[in-house]
């Protein structure tokens, strides 16, 4: 069934999980670095000359290459699923992924020959290798094609079934690919115009401040353009899972939606701290921010009640006797469930950093590393290994290799990432223990930091055992001979209400009017103070300082 | 549109919650303005050591006359972040009595900084072109390590100074 999207699914799966193995294997040494054992004299030899050159590749290989092709993945194979109809341009979405992978390779080649150690984030006036920012830019518009081709095969679907609702599971999915269309707008303006004629020498100097602020346009969406597919498993693929049904299907339209007008306007939240945007659009980001928690605040309410029906479905009573009926023995289940539990504490130091003022108290200190490996490093990642104990094997046809593998995966995964994330929050929170520093060799390190480093460096080494035990189990999952009895068909969960669904409004199945009210608060946020901050452009001289 | 009752009262918790959040933010800054950096002048960082060529003169003084007192207790420190100089604040070392109230005008001379004084509410973003300024009040002795926190090169790590309070 739809041969083109499951092969695309499987690539980019694959891709992914490349990246991932890359990216998070430079993350116990980071750990282990903070309390002296720097093993980064031994890694020269394979090319990774620093600290922070090894930072960079966990970071751009994590947050921005695992991230997005897992997500181009399994958003392309859920729209096709959803809508039961196979690509309609199914070239168009091979040359995405073509476009990505040459994206890939492209910034890969600097970043790895130490060209490139700016930083997932790569705040100018450094100065990288040009072919990094043409690598992203391919990869970043490689992305928007696969969306163009999700959004085609829509456009002929509703032509094909005029009249129809959109399924949940389709529409969840091109809401996220249209959101990450206009939030990649900000990266590309600050790398097509800023950066890219500034590292060929175009240009020699640049505004730091500026190019921050379209930075972060991008940077906060791109963080529900992670999430928003795992609340879409959450959502409705879980449930199902768990033999519940979906509580809310309205509601859950409702916060797509929300998130698309929302998720953009809020990125001044990662500047509270910036000298030169004034303080009343931090205040406004502020607030749209406190909106935006509403969404997932809901979000929280209506998977746990969709799990509920799932728990006592299974012969689950009493007030909280239905949790132990959850199967929790299915590893696709509990990576899942675990990484909602983790994300309960990321959501409310989410808060924390959004609040304005309260903000100077962990910026840029180890609070906010912890605080995102429990939401992207967990929330996300933690249930894509979820996502991928069904998907993986429905896509290669054969069963996971290991359910207990996949078990010890997902526990592991969650007490490490307890351990690590609680000694780096309190570092940060209790002694402004800065983030992204070689904190072993530095000379203000402190003794008292070293019990909460040595709780974060084993959290660190359990992640990365855990990582070991999930490419094992994918590896075996491929390599055996043994094939599935029955296709995988993808899980989604039915209204717990079928009722509602007769009278949900027209307007939760219509683009129009949420996209023009998400381009009407982009223009409110952000027009005057990108005005303002263009109108005294004040560029400054490029340095490569690595 | 369906929307079941409980989770109709969970939605208006969760704004009134947002809500008593906002107003907890707008009382905590303006009753007892703990503040977040606020636009100065702009600045160029080539220029920041000729006297008379921004508008911040602090800078352009030798670095043992960065810090400034203003009046009986009250001081004004100039500190330049450099990572072309060996990955250091300049100056690197502050004295002041306890009790001292000190405005801190911090900039950069070529990449992006981060200035934070450990165990105050001063931190803030330096970017070349400019100038973060916040203002404290150190009333307990002590040793305050101000470091780098944002990525700015190979010896990032080494980039601090203490403020000294006698």
């Amino acid at each position: 069934m739809y041969k083109t999207a499951n092969r695309l699914t499987l690539w980019n799966l694959a891709l992914g999980m490349v990246a991932l193995f890359i990216g998070g294997s430079m993350g116990p040494l980071q750990k282990l670095e903070h309390v002296g054992i720097n093993l980064y004299s031994s890694l020269r030899e394979i090319g990774i000359a620093s600290y922070y050159q090894g930072l960079t590749i966990h970071g751009v290989l994590n947050a921005l290459v695992w991230t997005t092709f897992f997500i181009c993945g399994f958003l392309t194979y859920a729209t096709v699923n959803s809508l039961k109809r196979e690509l309609s341009m199914p070239r168009l979405n091979i040359a995405a992924f073509i476009v990505m992978v040459v994206g890939l390779v492209t910034a890969a080649v600097p970043l790895l020959g130490n060209l490139a150690t700016v930083l997932y984030t790569f705040y100018p006036p450094m100065r990288a290798s040009g072919f990094f920012y043409v690598g992203l830019t391919l990869f970043v518009v490689g992305s928007w094609m696969v969306g163009w081709g999700l959004l085609f095969t829509y456009r002929d679907w509703r032509r094909e079934n005029k009249g129809e609702k959109t399924p949940f599971v389709a529409l969840a999915s091109l809401i996220t690919m249209v959101m990450w269309q206009f939030a990649t707008l900000g990266v590309a303006a600050e790398i097509l115009f800023i950066l890219i004629p500034f590292a060929f020498g175009l240009t020699d100097a640049v505004d730091p401040q500026v190019a921050r602020t379209f930075f972060w346009f991008f940077g906060h969406p791109l963080v529900y353009f992670w999430l928003l597919p795992a609340y879409l498993s959450w959502y409705a693929m879980l449930p199902k899972q768990a033999n519940g049904k979906m509580f809310s299907e309205s509601m859950a339209r409702l916060v797509f939606w929300l998130f698309l007008i929302l998720s953009i306007p809020v990125g001044i939240h990662h500047q509270y701290t910036d000298p030169g945007v004034p303080t009343g659009w931090k205040a406004m980001h502020a607030t749209l921010t406190l909106l935006l928690f509403v969404p997932s605040m809901i979000t929280a309410f209506s998977v746990v009640a969709s799990l509920e029906i799932g728990g006592r479905n299974n012969g689950g009573t009493g007030l909280l006797g239905w949790i132990r009926k959850l199967p929790w023995k299915d590893p696709s289940y509990a990576a899942q469930n675990l990484a909602m539990i983790l994300f309960v504490f990321g959501g409310i130091g989410g808060l924390t950093n959004a609040s304005y003022n309260l903000n100077v108290t962990v910026h840029n200190t180890m609070w906010v590393p912890g605080h995102f490996h429990l939401t992207v490093g967990s929330a996300v990642t933690l249930s894509f290994m979820g996502i991928s104990y069904w998907l993986f094997p429905a896509l290669v046809g054969k069963p996971l290799w290991s359910k207990t593998l996949g078990l010890w995966q997902s526990w592991t995964w969650f007490i490490g990432m307890i351990l690590m994330s609680n000694g780096l929050h309190i570092l940060g929170l209790n002694f402004g223990v800065p983030r992204r520093s070689s904190l072993g060799v530095a000379e203000y390190l402190q003794s008292d930091w070293q019990p909460l480093m040595i709780e974060a460096m084993i959290g660190g080494i359990i992640l990365g055992v855990s990582g070991l035990l999930y490419y094992i189990n994918i590896i075996g999952t491929a390599a055996q001979k043994k094939k599935l009895e029955e296709p995988i068909v993808m899980p989604v969960a039915e209204p717990y209400h079928p009722e509602e669904i007769a009278v949900q409004p027209a307007w939760l199945d219509r683009w129009r009017p949420w996209i023009v009210t998400m381009i009407a608060l982009i223009v409110i946020s952000y027009g005057p103070v990108l005005f303002d901050l263009i109108s005294r452009y004040n560029p400054v001289a490029g340095f490569k300082v690595w | 549109m369906h929307i079941d009752q409980t989770e109709r009262r969970y939605i208006i918790f969760a704004l009134l919650l947002v809500g008593a959040f906002g107003i907890a933010i707008a009382i905590s800054s303006s009753a007892y303005s703990i503040n977040v950096v606020r636009p100065e002048s702009q600045i160029d960082p080539k220029l920041l050591t000729t006297p008379g060529a921004t508008a911040y003169d602090g800078f352009a003084e030798p670095p043992e006359n960065r810090l400034r007192e203003l009046s009986p207790g009250r001081y004004e420190a100039y500190i330049i972040g450099y990572a072309t100089k060996g990955w250091i604040w300049e100056p690197e070392e502050l004295r002041v009595p306890a009790g001292s109230e000190v405005t801190f005008y911090v900039t950069s001379a070529d990449v992006t900084h981060g200035f934070i004084i450990q165990n105050t509410n001063v931190n803030m973003m330096v970017l070349p072109g400019q100038v973060s300024k916040l203002t404290t009040t150190f009333d307990t002795p002590g040793t305050y390590n101000f470091i780098c926190h944002e990525y700015c090169g190979i010896l990032h790590h080494n980039m601090y100074g203490q403020l000294i309070v006698e």
